[in-house]
């Protein structure tokens, strides 16, 4: 469970950075969104593995799972949510005024003229 | 209620406030926006001039939200170093933002509600006492810092949004990751709680918690621009509009400031595994961003570009100062970090009255038509330039002196002396150029130019007053923060105040 958690987790960070690395600005953006499923992953797993067991100390049940990373998740993905689709909404701009989505904006001869 | 109480909590909520109650008013009329925008800003400054007066004596004010007590509350923690910040912080903006009131608020609607949300995660990064909620304020005054870098519009500026956005996106992922690492050994977000377990680490973990401390350092470099992550700064600073810019001369300053917080508690003489974790890492990049930055002011093009490269050098100055470490050094820092952002700022706003009185050249460094008011234009000038080249008899060069002065008894002084005096001279060289290309090669203008108005350079006079202010207090100033530093070298206090009766 362990491996297959943390090859998740190194697989979806490793094709964020690839993405990220890209010049055009929907890969970069796909990238990012990797990069952060991966972390958020990170951060839910840092409470531990565990089945079937609330995040609550309960009588009733065996033992209980640290609440604490779920709520850091949480707060994660809702900034991360926010941020893709700005960063969405500002590729678009970029597109709207360079004629092209490449991150640096290069030109084509065309428009130059 | 009792209002000293809640004293720390202030500073972070009043922005908030202004930001949603300026979200309704979008509609109302402009005078009204910018009257509650000025007087949220305004009311900012006796906020912060309470604390520093609650916190002079040496105490840390603990404000537990929801009356949880640490560790497993959140908590605020205002001591001299956050209390000084927020100084620095509240004049920088009601300058920043009366230099928008000449008429760059109008380029968008939203300039003042972003305005007061960056402030709100400002203050919220100098005031909390909690790793995890160090990176919500980052994000705060990241997201408020895109809309404002891209505030105005325009081509230059959306193609350095959208690195700045980037690369920023990246360290937020970087943090997160560090973040987690750190809960995952230790159990804990509390930046006092977490000096404590990380102190009594047990060897299996100690690279695990090295690594994760060395990534939130790479972050917080990112944020301060330290080399080798400063590229993206000259661009995003120099193609965004000028208030925003001086009001992003205390942004790399929160990057130095989040090193000197969280390394100050968990890597000190006693933090196990982390003890002097820095150590072989923050003064050579600083010493590299400072070399770098000076490097970049000569090759500037323009005069924008080149108070952005000032920024870059003058962070790599802070950070020697911090990497230095010695409480002396630390002084020194603390003192020269309200004067850099001045003078930075002061910088950013005198370029751009440069550059609307020039028309076409802008800010260019190409010789130009006469400016108009060309005297009182260029004695500024001369006056910005003494201030960032570091010269006697202004605060740059008290800030520096005490830094040379600090590096005496390090063993990295030839390096330090050497780099910070070379650099000088280079940066004098460089403003001099600039100086003389924009009032002194100037040819008679065809037509009438637009002249500097009173209300454009007033703010600049406004910060050139506080560096005066810096140089004439510099007595009592720098006797305040060579306590501060005392109280950041001897750090049993902090986690006394904050850990309470859990211990």
């Amino acid at each position: 469970m362990e491996a297959l958690i943390a090859l998740v987790i190194g697989v979806l960070t490793a094709g964020g950075v690839f993405l990220a690395l890209r010049g055009q600005t929907f890969p970069v953006v796909l990238g990012l969104t990797l990069m952060s499923y991966a972390v958020n992953l990170f951060l839910f797993v840092m409470g531990r593995l565990a089945i079937g067991v609330p995040p609550i100390i309960s009588d009733a049940a065996a033992g209980y799972t640290d609440p604490l990373p779920q709520a850091l998740v949480l707060t994660a993905i809702v900034i991360s949510f926010g941020m893709t689709a700005f960063v969405i909404v500002l590729a678009l701009k970029a597109r709207a005024e360079f004629g092209n989505d490449h991150v640096d904006g290069l030109e084509r001869e065309a428009d130059r003229r | 209620m009792n209002v000293p109480d809640h004293l720390p909590i202030l500073p972070v909520v009043l922005p908030l406030l202004a930001g949603i109650a300026l979200l309704a008013l979008r509609r109302a009329p402009l005078a009204m926006q910018r009257g509650a925008a000025v007087a949220a800003t305004l009311a900012l400054l006796p906020l912060a001039l309470a604390l520093v007066q609650a916190t002079a004596d040496g105490a840390h004010l603990v404000y537990k939200l929801g009356n949880w007590d640490a560790p497993y509350g959140i908590v605020l923690v205002a001591d001299r170093l956050a209390a000084w910040m927020l100084l620095t912080t509240a004049l920088l903006a009601l300058f920043a933002l009366l230099y928008a009131l000449t008429g760059i608020d109008r380029e968008g609607r939203h300039f003042h509600i972003l305005f007061q949300l960056q402030l709100f995660g400002l203050n919220g990064a100098f005031l909390t006492g909690d790793l995890f909620n160090l990176f919500v304020f980052f994000e705060i005054l990241l997201l408020a810092s895109y809309g404002l870098l891209l505030h105005g519009g325009g081509r230059q500026r959306v193609k350095a949004g959208l690195h700045y956005v980037v690369i920023n996106l990246v360290g937020s992922t970087l943090f997160l990751f560090a973040v987690g690492t750190l809960y995952g050994v230790t159990g804990t977000l509390n930046m006092a709680d977490l000096a404590v377990k990380l102190a009594a680490t047990p060897p299996e973990n100690a690279a695990l918690v090295q690594s994760a401390a060395l990534l939130l350092f790479g972050v917080f470099a990112l944020k301060a621009a330290l080399v080798p992550l400063t590229l993206w700064l000259p661009a995003a600073y120099s193609h965004t509009s000028a208030p925003v810019a001086a009001l992003f001369a205390i942004m790399t300053k929160v990057g130095a400031y989040s090193i000197l917080r969280v390394y100050s508690l968990v890597a000190g003489e006693a933090a196990g595994p982390l003890a002097h974790l820095l150590d072989a890492w923050l003064v050579p990049a600083a010493l590299a961003t400072l070399a770098l930055g000076m490097l970049g002011v000569v090759a500037s093009g323009s005069l924008r570009q080149q108070a952005a490269w000032l920024v870059v050098a003058s962070a790599g100055t802070l950070l020697i100062a911090f990497g230095l470490g010695s409480p002396a050094a630390l002084a020194a820092g603390l003192y020269y970090l309200p004067h850099s952002t001045f003078a930075a700022a002061a910088l950013f706003l005198l370029a751009d009255n440069i550059a609307r009185a020039r028309g076409e050249l802008a800010d260019r460094l190409e010789s130009g038509p006469a400016l108009p008011r060309a005297r009182l234009v260029g004695g500024l000038f001369f006056v910005v330039a003494i201030a960032l080249a570091g010269l006697p008899p202004l605060s740059g060069f008290l800030g520096k002196f005490m830094l040379l002065q600090a590096a005496l008894d390090s063993t990295r002084m030839p390096w330090v002396w050497s780099v910070v005096l070379v650099t000088g001279l280079v940066g004098v060289i460089a403003l001099a150029r600039s100086g003389s290309l924009l009032f002194y090669r100037t040819h008679t203008p065809h037509g009438e130019p637009a002249a500097p108005t009173n209300a454009a350079l007033a703010p600049v006079v406004g910060l050139l007053a506080l560096v005066a202010g810096l140089t004439v207090a510099a007595g009592p100033l720098s006797e305040f923060t060579a306590a501060t530093a005392a109280q950041l070298t001897a750090p049993q206090h902090y986690l006394d105040a904050v850990l309470g009766g859990a211990r």
